[in-house]
């Protein structure tokens, strides 16, 4: 394995400093003999970036994705690990899918792949998956969750969280109330009513997180929040932390950044699940990131074919692409507006991740010993969105045409590159 | 004008009151022996229909036919449609076709805007799932100023008292009308029950409420809206009954109206739910005459649009309102 | 003095007809269409908007004080029949308004301001040819000034005008404008007189004709 001396990097936006990487991780320069050199000048390294929220379509879909391209795109966004979301096609509930999905990643080699594992068998919200089965598998799964679905029924989501304390899981609530949204397309707000489009309440989602929260704490078991999308969601997740309760939450870059507004079109790259919400809404995300209530930012990249965006709103699938532009927007509506420094951008895009997903060898300080698994981040340019040179199969980025700043340079993986000069290694 | 038409809120004042005063001269056409103008000879207007509608599509048909259109009709019960083609290939055949206008109606909101992404000609939205259908709020507002303001060229409705009953949340003729009679100066009062009106309607250019024996004394129009049952499956209301009774116009309420006022339907009608027999069938509905009128308001629409090099500029034109919703 | 929307400054423009020359031709025209149809029996004056419309009330009202009868005057409006409609945006409609007796079997006069192409009269033909069979139709304007395009000629003229091509020919007329008279003057706005269209109801244009001169 090649030996890496990366000169003046500044570690989590701190003083220029030289990294040395030798047999897969982080060392003290001593004698390790030839390195190959990476002139770091101006740039920002990050431990390496852990997505808890990605869809890779495969199996299934992979005419959306492959994990092959979707963890190309996850390294070229500077994440040395993701976790892929159980929405496949045959739906990962079971030892047998974890392990393909997980198997599937180890070969393509461009980030480590971590299945999450279905609560309920296919999705269906009726009984639980075997989720014993896939925590004792190779893949390891300890984040489970129904995504793209709730796990609506309180008592099923009350043994849900019982049983995996015998494994140290947590599990990751897609909160959305079925019988409020049905048929929902949009935000349930002025705009919605405007353009006719059936509407989708902040109370469905912020129902449920409370409901999940006071269940959480009262068997003592942990709570993840995928996708937080509204004010209310925010504070109500405050008050349970307050109390003390094992709850941890995620927001996606496009929550931080995007209003409904944007619906005015009826262009269906703007919808996505949960909605685009309104300018409050960003606000209170945004500070609940920077104050920590959220815990971290996790994608929720969810890429489809032209032809499932490309037609009327109602027909038109849910979702935005979004790993290899989620540091960027994070850096524009987090770092550039003073809400957070480059230290919190490491704690919320891969220490805390790595934490919540009871992930060893991810979401560790830049310190010698540590795995060499990081990110070289250049800050300064400026250039618009342009998902044709994407890695990822799909063009459904919200973002095209937006000038953003920053651009990945450089994804180490354990001492191996993954992506050198902005491109795949 | 812009080239499409695709939400009421798209035209200016100037423009709404262009269409009006070029719909009354056309009006006259229904009363000659030929019933014909040699205007848009030439040019080919399709009806792109994905949703059953007998009679506006007929009625988008007579109003082409008369100006010597071309008009292909396209429903989508057992087309292409229906075996899966998307809105996008269908909208290419048009293209191929070379159609100078697709007059479209479609389930989904926001189908107009999708297709004016992809067809050269102009698009006009004869109703798209429940945003809007602006030539009926057109000839509505033509049927208004027939009855009550008389048809001095350049007039609008300023000061017409106008309310709109039933169920505004999924209305699309709700939205067009709200719009395009706060354009031409009307007061505008919508009643519903709560469960029907839209969570966040405070920015509407018109006054809510849900009593509406309160506001028919105090209403030159009363538009009542069809009510659909499955609504009632869904909790909007708990019965018919319940739903005639508190807001139904029945003979009983009829008498609460100013003498001069008129009542309006755009059809098809609920008769015994919204709006009870007799006073659908009375002199002072208007519910048949919306029906010619609005052939001649879509040959306003077709020729402002396709009569000359490009759409109408009205003599007074501002710049026309932000095209909301419309990506050119 | 209310000037049309749009037309060119008139400074410049020279007075062909007064009031008072006007005043005389539409008597003299009124003279003539009650000899050459035996006293307007059956006559129908129908004004070609704009200014057609005024002339063929004058024109009404001179027959019914000579001959002591009324006699129908109305209008119609040549816009949907113009030949030239693709080459503007799509214009606003002027009126129609036909007498209750219709136009069948009647001797229908057009009446008009100025007569230059030919066009605009063509596309009455059209226009009355959908409105029914008049027995004849014979034509009346104020100013003839040459330049026809198509086989087409006046019955009844006010003024025979020779005018060129670069010149601009503007009626005003108390009804329309607040005052009576014929100017004449030189094309400053070449743009408005060389695509071919009219400033409605002044007068006529012919087609497209390239740079002037």
């Amino acid at each position: 394995m090649t030996t890496w001396l990366i000169k003046g990097a500044r570690a989590c936006g701190g003083d220029p400093a030289d990294i040395l990487i030798h047999d897969g991780i982080i060392a003290t320069p001593d004698g390790q003999g030839e390195a190959q050199v990476i002139d770091a000048d101006g740039l920002i390294a990050l431990p390496g970036l852990v997505d808890l929220h990605t869809h890779l379509r495969e199996p299934g879909r992979e005419d959306a994705e492959t994990v092959e391209t979707g963890t190309q795109a996850a390294a070229l966004g500077g994440y040395t690990a993701v976790h892929a979301m159980a929405n496949t096609d045959p739906v990962a509930d079971t030892a047998g899918v974890v392990e393909q999905v997980w198997r599937l990643g180890r070969q393509a080699g461009h980030c480590d792949v971590q299945p999450v594992g279905a609560v309920t068998a296919g999705l269906q919200g009726a009984r639980l998956a075997e989720l014993g089965a896939m925590a004792d598998s190779a893949a390891r799964v300890r984040v489970f969750s129904d995504d793209g679905h709730c796990v609506s029924d309180a008592r099923l989501m009350r043994r849900a969280l019982e049983y995996v304390k015998a494994f140290d899981g947590v599990i990751a609530q897609h909160a959305q109330e079925p019988r409020l949204t049905e048929g929902a397309q949009m935000n349930e707000g002025e705009v919605s009513g405007r353009l006719g489009l059936a509407g989708w309440p902040a109370a469905a989602e912020e129902s449920v997180i409370a409901r999940d929260c006071l269940l959480a704490a009262h068997v003592g078991s942990a709570l993840h929040v995928c996708h937080v999308s509204t004010a209310g969601s925010v504070e109500i997740i405050r008050w349970a932390k307050s109390k003390g309760w094992r709850v941890t939450a995620e927001v996606t870059p496009h929550h931080l950044l995007l209003t409904d507004d944007l619906v005015e079109g009826y262009d269906p790259v703007y919808k996505v699940n949960p909605p685009l919400r309104t300018k409050a809404d960003v606000t209170a995300l945004r500070n609940g990131l920077a104050d920590g209530t959220i815990d971290c930012v996790a994608t929720d990249h969810a890429p489809h074919p032209l032809e499932h965006k490309e037609t009327e709103w109602e027909t038109a699938a849910f979702g935005m692409t979004g790993l290899e532009t989620a540091l960027r927007v994070v850096q524009h509506a987090m770092v550039d507006t003073g809400l957070l420094g480059w230290a919190d951008v490491a704690d919320r895009m891969s220490l805390r991740p790595a934490r919540i997903a009871r992930l060893a060898g991810q979401g560790n300080q830049l310190e010698p010993g540590a795995p060499a698994s990081l990110t070289l981040y250049d800050p300064t340019p400026r250039e618009a969105v342009d998902p044709a040179s994407h890695a990822s199969k799909s063009r459904n980025s919200p973002f095209t045409g937006m000038v953003l700043p920053g651009r990945v340079v450089a994804t180490f993986l354990r001492g191996e590159p993954t992506v050198l000069d902005g491109k795949l290694a | 004008m812009i080239r499409h038409l695709i939400s009421a809120g798209d035209l200016t004042r100037d423009d709404a009151l262009l269409i009006l005063d070029t719909a009354d001269e056309l009006a006259r056409v229904a009363d000659r022996p030929i019933k014909k103008l040699p205007t848009l000879r030439g040019r080919t207007v399709v009806n792109l229909f994905f949703e059953d509608s007998t009679r506006t599509r007929i009625s988008f048909e007579a109003a082409a036919k008369r100006l010597s259109a071309d008009v292909i009709n396209f429903s989508a019960k057992g087309s292409s449609v229906a075996k899966g083609e998307s809105l996008k290939d269908t909208a290419m055949t048009l293209e191929a076709m070379g159609a100078d206008a697709v007059v479209v109606r479609h389930s989904a909101a926001g189908a107009p805007h999708r297709l004016a992404n992809w067809v050269r000609g102009s698009v006009v939205n004869a109703g798209d799932g429940a945003h809007e259908h602006p030539t009926q709020a057109l000839l509505d507002a033509f049927t208004m100023r027939r009855r009550l303001g008389g048809t001095v060229t350049g007039q609008g409705l300023d000061g017409l008292r106008v309310t709109i009953v039933g169920d505004i949340l999924h209305s699309r003729v709700a939205r067009s009308n709200v719009l395009l009679l706060s354009t031409l100066g009307a007061e505008v009062t919508l009643v519903a029950p709560p469960t029907l009106f839209p969570v966040e309607i405070g920015g509407w250019p018109c006054a809510t409420g849900y009593d509406l024996d309160a506001a028919l004394s105090k209403t030159d129009v009363v538009m009542m809206l069809r009510v659909q049952r499955e609504r009632m499956n869904a909790a909007y209301f708990p019965s018919e009954r319940e739903y005639s009774r508190r807001y139904g116009l029945d003979a009983a309420r009829m008498a609460l109206l100013p003498e001069h006022a008129i009542v309006m339907h755009p059809g098809p009608m609920n008769r015994g739910v919204e709006i009870a027999a007799e006073v659908a069938d009375g002199a002072r509905s208007t519910i048949v005459e919306q029906v010619a009128n609005g052939v001649s308001v879509r040959m306003a629409v077709l020729y402002l649009l396709l009569g000359g090099l490009e759409p109408a500029q009205p003599a007074t034109t501002a710049p026309p309102a932000a095209t909301r919703g419309v990506s050119a | 003095m209310s000037m049309p929307a749009g037309s060119p400054a008139l400074a410049g423009y020279k007075p062909v007809l007064d009031a008072a020359d006007i005043g005389r031709a539409v008597t003299r025209i009124a003279h003539e269409i009650l000899e050459r149809t035996r006293g307007a029996e059956d006559v129908i004056l129908l004004g070609i908007p704009t200014r057609g419309v005024p002339l063929a009330g004058r024109l009404a009202r001179c027959i019914e004080q000579v001959e002591g009868r009324p006699v129908p005057a109305g209008s119609v409006d040549i816009t949907m029949y113009r030949d030239d409609l693709r080459m503007r945006p799509a214009r606003a409609l002027g009126h129609t308004d036909l007498p209750a007796a219709g136009i069948e079997g009647k001797t229908v006069v057009l009446v008009d301001d100025v007569l230059y192409s030919g066009r605009t009269v063509r596309a009455a033909l059209d226009a009355l040819n959908d409105l029914g069979r008049p027995r004849a139709v014979r034509l009346a304007v104020l100013v003839d000034r040459g330049h026809r395009e198509l086989p087409i000629r006046a019955d009844y003229v006010g003024k025979n005008l020779p005018t060129s091509q670069r010149e601009v020919v503007r009626v005003l007329l108390a009804e329309v404008d607040g005052q009576d008279a014929v100017l004449l003057g030189e094309a400053r706005d070449q743009a408005g007189r060389r695509d071919g269209t009219a400033a409605r109801g002044s007068h006529e244009a012919p087609a497209t004709k390239g740079a002037q001169g």
